[in-house]
């Protein structure tokens, strides 16, 4: 069987190298055309009307007014009478017209009647949860004799709220008819799954569903599937025989289009005299909307803790279901773990990372643990720098330094790729994945321009469209592993017939031939070469054509990564805000396809953390139970100026790239809640139990400890 | 104190009587076609102009350097105005609040929130939004500088981003950290570009960049 | 947003005639306003354009007298050296609103008249925001972002950066109406509605706000607010003083807290404890207190008073030149 392979170190001219993602030009100038962009001729503008109540049933609904008015198409009632809305903006009613105004016009005129039903949104109030559930308890050891003899033993409620995705380009798509043949313009993350989606709930075949997408405007987890609104758009768009464009408004997008699930728990954690963690009972609880919540992971990476008892309950609330986010279930357990072990470490006099260390056997991989706390500490100067809890402030502003650690998988998906080589030297590949933003038009470019040792602008690269070979979802960090995998395989195969056909004038054998600077020449001997050009001529007057596949043969993916962060905070006891100064992250990563690439990834990851680490959280309103901030305004993400200096290091080359490609896009966004509120105890002496680490959480927990408030 | 201060000469005594005598500021009733607002560039003291809308009025303005002209009802916005009716798609609606900025275009230079002005507002005032500062072949150097600092991931506040940039390196050609602060305040990136960006911004005083 | 007509008025007495319309509204910078009105909370018939009025925009320094016209934006405000100079607490306000853009548009008339933030109101519950029960939603929901000092029923917070220092510096206000010129106060500007349906301004139909005028000499003033992104945010809290005295006492104070109230909240009491004292940490400690004397935080705002007391603190300290 063939032999598939990354290049040695020593023969890589693309991969692990630094080129500027190749959409770079068109989205600077703002001539990338995404979904929300399109505007095909004779559009038509659709706009959704939304329940104002958490919780009610539909009693009436007359929508002759909006029929009415001029410039309307169509008018689709989504839940009529006697529909139960479980949550507020859930959606009633949708409407196509000529315009965008017309259209809110015309959602405006539709008149229904509600009864209002009670609602609950508080979760954090689990015992105020009309329907709180059990939701699995686990036990292994001896939790309470364990915790009977331990040295020391700190207990500590902490929790998370709801947070939204918030992607820059909301939901939605444009959907165009061509007799019973639809094509759709989407916003989405799964360019080949979605036809299907949308062809069942469409009653038409699949093979008639065409999904494009060349750019669109970010995902994190909450653009896999159609949506309600996308089979309500396209269903308006057969209605009115016209092309129907349907974004969410900002409002919209908020409250139903993604979120992350909450995470409450009551933990209790001891260790022995040696710092040794022995013992763990954490009792947890969480929402993720109307569906409630699966258990969270604890504890986190220490997961073979022994002496150990779980129980969750899951709590569902009158808010839209939430959705993947960024390592799912991630930043909460690593939250919730994290900052107990820190308050513990604090509790037995150790500096945190030695605690960590002391028991890294209770990880899964405690080398590269201990290998990236060396790394973090010294970038860091922890040594130096750090103190116990308290001892370093100037006047009102107290400094402090926190750790974190992390894990994630990161396999690459399935996917198929076809590349083609043509007689006259032009190579392409056609994929059916879609560049989210992580560059994955580039990364693929690099592959296939690599393997056939051409330069980048000598490739072409297309995808996003569902005419292309299946490509998984890009979900879980597992894009890169796979479109990387597929392109090689089916270019090192494709490169393979062509030296066949080129070996005989170059008196070789096939396996002897090396492609590399555009030419192609026998290993070793460059002199007995050809130029590219002239080898693509040898292969007759039809192009190649192969596809490959993953999973395949080889090792070209793994997974399975680790991950050290470390924050420094200014805190300022006066106010509670709390400015980070500084995160680091130690990344593990395998084989990097681009640098840039890669550390944008992890760049992005660590604002996010200080993203929901300081600012963002749903806020739902106890008494409509209306969501209060979605808007921008309120619902605050971090600004260029909120995120302090970022650094990055990536534990890639000789000794971690013979694991091949491993998906980045997940992990580093794991740790910065932990690492940050870790900082802010090590800088006011105190946890502060919430994130986010807003002034008055800030002041709260300062006045617990008789602080200034 | 700007041109437009300047000219209107606040007077000693009075809010009013000083500027009362100079023509019509900006270019509004220039740019409105309709017979009934050049009826209220004429209109004096005593008759009041008309009102126009809420129907379609005509108006006209300059987009990227094209004079451009269409009827747009008063409410419309200049976003929604270049987005819906000229096809000018750089320019993003992401809030449509006047808090994120991803609709960032000049307007007679100046930065401003495309989704927080009437259209008819702009009209006879030239703006220029992303697309107007470079194309992929013939990149501003800010856009330039965007890509070979990967100041961008989805791209979808890129537009917005790069138009600020422009504007803050047009004032400020070196700006400091204050100038940044207050330069890229009134823009949000939820990929996390942030990193890149400021490195376009920071690297703008060795000389690479320069706005306008 | 609703249609609506637009009429862009030539002179000051146009745009009065066309405001004292029912349904017609000033139309500023439209940063607020805009929002408003696709929010469905307010709505209008006409837009009465200010934009193109002359006389309305312009930056005077007379002596000590700052006039500045309601039409000015904040960005043209920040960009007159001679203001900032008199006035170098204009610049730590205006800067507040990190946001070029709102700057650019955004008018001092526009951020003195714009209309509050509470999520309630701008959720369409009104600026009093009670349930149908009669209950506040303010008090029993989340009121993280509310008055300390609500007045009644009135729970939301004056949202103006400008406002605080204005009436700090005892500015006036310059309304046209139909009955010609007044000029009022610029705390005057401000009521706490006492019923649904009334505003939080005092202006009369047809009443428009030409300019502010603001005596800048003889008196340190100082501008201190609380934030908690350096990106465009809102204050939490925002105090801004005002001493005039010669030497190391102080013969008047005034100090002012924004986003603690409906209105500016203007803290007699922390003023009277300043008046003939020296400024030290003690008496600017005392000063500190008893501007929060009466405040009733509800259940998620408390640590506002504290903020109130550090704004306070810090403005003083910012005024005196010291570190407090
Ligand atoms: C996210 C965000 C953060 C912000 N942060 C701050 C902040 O920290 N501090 C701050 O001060 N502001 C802040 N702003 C508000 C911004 O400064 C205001 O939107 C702006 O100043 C309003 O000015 P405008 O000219 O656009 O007003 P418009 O939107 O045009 O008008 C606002 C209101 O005032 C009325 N009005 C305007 N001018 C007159 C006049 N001359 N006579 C009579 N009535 C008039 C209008 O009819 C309308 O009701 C923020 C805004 C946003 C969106
Ligand atoms: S894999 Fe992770 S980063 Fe990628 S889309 Fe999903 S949730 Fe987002
Ligand atoms: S869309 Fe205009 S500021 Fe967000
Ligand atoms: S690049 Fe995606 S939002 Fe900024």
């Amino acid at each position: 069987m063939a032999d598939y392979s990354w290049p040695e170190a020593d023969r890589r001219a693309l991969i692990g190298s630094r080129p500027a993602r190749l959409d770079g030009p068109v989205k600077s100038t703002g001539f990338a055309k995404y979904p929300s962009d399109q505007n095909p001729s004779g559009l038509l503008a659709a706009k959704i009307l939304t329940c104002p109540h958490a919780h009610a049933r539909i009693v009436g609904i007359d929508t002759s007014a909006a029929e009415a008015m001029p410039g309307v198409r169509v008018v689709h009632v989504i839940q009529g009478e006697g529909s139960e809305i479980q949550w507020a903006g859930d959606e009633i009613a949708a409407v196509a017209a000529v315009t965008e105004e017309v259209a809110r016009d015309a959602v405006r005129a539709i008149r229904v009647d509600y009864e209002v039903l009670p609602h609950f949104v508080t979760e954090e109030d689990r015992d105020g949860a009309p329907d709180a559930r059990a939701a699995g308890e686990r036990a292994e050891g001896d939790p309470d004799a364990a915790f009977a003899t331990a040295h020391r033993t700190v207990e500590r409620t902490l929790g998370m709220p709801q947070m939204a995705h918030m992607c820059l380009e909301p939901h939605g798509q444009v959907c165009s008819w061509d007799g019973d043949e639809l094509e759709v313009h989407a916003s989405t993350q799964a360019v080949s799954t979605l036809a299907g989606q949308f062809a069942t709930e469409l009653g038409v075949p699949a093979s008639q569903v065409r999904i494009r997408t060349e750019y669109m405007g970010g995902g994190f987890g909450s653009k896999f599937s159609p949506d309600r609104w996308g089979i309500v758009g396209a269903e308006l768009a057969r209605k009115a025989g016209a092309p129907v464009k349907l974004f969410l408004e900002r409002d919209q997008e908020v409250t139903v289009a993604g979120s992350r699930p909450s995470a409450f728990a009551r933990i209790r954690a001891a260790a022995d005299e040696q710092g040794r963690l022995v013992a763990w009972d954490s009792d947890s609880w969480g929402s993720g909307g109307l569906p409630g919540t699966g258990q969270t992971p604890l504890p986190y990476v220490f997961s073979r803790l022994p002496n150990r008892r779980t129980r969750h309950t899951s709590v569902p609330t009158n808010l839209a279901g939430s959705r993947a986010w960024r390592a799912p279930n991630h930043p909460q357990a690593c939250f919730l773990t994290m900052a107990v072990l820190d308050d513990l470490a604090d509790e037995l006099g150790l500096d945190p990372i030695d605690f960590l260390e002391r028991n890294l056997d209770l990880t899964g991989r405690a080398d590269t643990y201990r290998e990236q706390f060396a790394i973090a500490a010294e970038m860091a100067s922890w040594k130096e720098r750090w103190q116990p809890r308290g001892r370093t402030r100037e006047g009102a502003v107290h400094r402090g330094l926190g750790v974190s650690v992390h894990t994630w998988g990161g396999r690459g998906h399935s996917s198929n790729c076809d590349v083609t080589v043509h007689p006259d030297g032009a190579v392409e590949a056609r994929i059916g994945s879609q560049d989210i933003g992580t560059g994955t038009r580039t990364i693929v470019a690099q592959v296939l321009a690599e393997t056939f040792g051409l330069e980048l602008n000598q490739v072409r690269v297309s995808l996003g469209d569902n005419v292309y070979p299946q490509s998984g979802p890009s979900g879980g960090s597992s894009t890169v592993g796979g479109v990387t995998a597929s392109t090689r395989r089916a270019a090192q195969d494709a490169l393979r017939e062509v030296l066949v056909h080129v070996a005989p004038r170059l008196e070789a054998e096939p396996e002897q031939l090396v492609a590399g600077g555009g030419r192609v020449f026998v290993d070793g001997d460059s002199s007995r070469g050809m130029s590219w050009r002239e080898a693509a001529a040898q292969i007759g007057g039809a192009p190649i054509s192969v596809q490959g596949r993953n999973p395949g043969p080889g090792r070209l993916i793994s997974s399975g990564v680790g991950g050290v962060q470390i924050a420094e905070v200014e805190v300022d006891i006066e106010t509670g805000v709390v400015h980070v100064e500084r995160v680091i992250a130690v990344q593990d990563c395998g084989l990097i396809i681009n640098r840039r690439l890669a550390e944008s990834q992890v760049y992005g990851g660590l604002i996010m953390g200080v993203g929901y680490a300081l600012y963002e959280e749903w806020i739902p309103d106890p008494v409509s139970g209306r969501l209060l901030n979605a808007d921008m305004e309120f619902y605050k993400l971090a600004g260029l100026v909120d995120v302090g200096s970022l650094e990055v290091h990536m534990m890639t080359g000789p000794g971690y790239d013979e694991r091949g490609v491993i998906g980045l896009g997940e992990p580093p966004v794991i740790s910065p809640g932990a690492a940050i509120s870790n900082a802010v105890a090590n800088a006011i002496g105190v946890r502060v139990p919430y994130l986010p680490l807003t002034p008055d959480r800030v002041l709260d927990a300062l006045a617990g400890r008789g602080g200034p408030a | 104190m700007t041109d437009d201060a300047k000219r209107s000469g606040l007077s000693r005594r009075s809010f009013l009587r000083g500027g009362a005598a100079g023509a019509l500021s900006g270019g509004l009733a220039a740019g409105l076609l309709t017979g009934e607002a050049a009826g209220a560039a004429a209109a004096t003291d005593a008759e009041a102009p008309d009102t126009v809308g809420p129907g379609p009025v005509e108006i006209e303005l300059e987009v990227n350097g094209a004079t451009r002209r269409l009827a747009v009802e008063p409410r419309v916005t200049l976003l929604d105005g270049l987005r819906d009716r000229l096809d000018v798609t750089g320019p993003k609606r992401v809030c449509d609040r006047g808090t994120c900025g991803a609709c960032t275009v000049l307007e007679d230079g100046r930065p401003i929130y495309a989704c927080s002005r009437l259209m008819i507002e702009s009209a006879g005032r030239s703006i220029t939004t992303v697309e107007g500062l470079g194309s992929p072949d013939a990149m501003h150097d800010v856009q330039q500088a965007f890509v070979e600092n990967d100041a961008q991931q989805c791209g979808y506040c890129t537009p917005g981003f790069v138009v600020a940039t422009a504007a803050l390196l047009a004032r400020h050609p070196a700006p400091s950290e204050q100038e940044i602060e207050a330069g890229l305040g009134g823009n949000l990136c939820r990929c996390g570009t942030y990193k890149g960006i400021r490195a376009v911004v920071e690297g703008a005083g060795g000389g690479g960049v320069s706005g306008g | 947003m609703r249609p609506f007509g637009y009429a862009a008025p030539a002179t000051v007495d146009q745009a009065v005639g066309l405001l004292e319309a029912e349904g017609s509204e000033a139309l500023a910078g439209g940063t607020d306003l805009l929002s408003l009105l696709k929010d469905d909370v307010e709505r209008v018939d006409r837009l009465v354009a200010l934009r193109g009025v002359p006389g309305l925009s312009g930056i005077e320094l007379d002596g000590g007298m700052l006039r500045v016209g309601a039409m000015t934006t904040l960005q043209e405000l920040r960009d007159d050296d001679g203001a900032i100079a008199a006035l170098p607490a204009l610049a730590v306000a205006i800067d507040g609103v990190a946001s070029p853009q709102l700057r650019a548009m955004g008018t001092v008339g526009g951020d003195l008249l714009q209309r509050p933030r509470c999520w309630y109101y701008r959720r369409g519950f009104g600026l009093l925001a009670l349930a149908a029960d009669g209950r506040s939603m303010v008090a029993d929901g989340d009121n993280r972002y509310h008055a300390i000092f609500p007045e009644g029923e009135a729970r939301f917070v004056n949202p103006s950066s400008l406002a605080p220092l204005l009436v700090a510096l005892g500015a006036e206000a310059v309304v046209h109406g139909p009955a010609g010129e007044r000029r009022l106060p610029v705390e005057a500007l401000y009521r706490a509605p006492q019923a649904a349906g009334e505003r939080e301004n005092t202006l009369a139909p047809g009443e428009l706000l030409v300019g502010v005028e603001a005596n800048v000499e003889g008196s340190r003033s100082a501008v201190y607010e609380v934030r908690q992104r350096r990106a465009l945010d809102w204050p939490l809290m925002a105090a801004a003083v005002s001493l005039t005295g010669s030497g190391p006492r102080t013969e008047r104070a005034r100090i002012v807290l924004g986003h603690a109230a409906p209105v500016p909240h203007v803290a007699t009491a922390a003023a009277d404890v300043l008046s003939g004292q020296e400024l030290t940490p003690e008496t600017v400690a005392a000063a500190a207190n008893a501007a929060v004397e009466g405040a009733r935080p509800m259940s998620g705002n408390r640590y506002k008073v504290q903020l109130a007391r550090t704004a306070v603190r810090r403005a003083l300290g910012r005024a005196a030149g010291m570190e407090i």
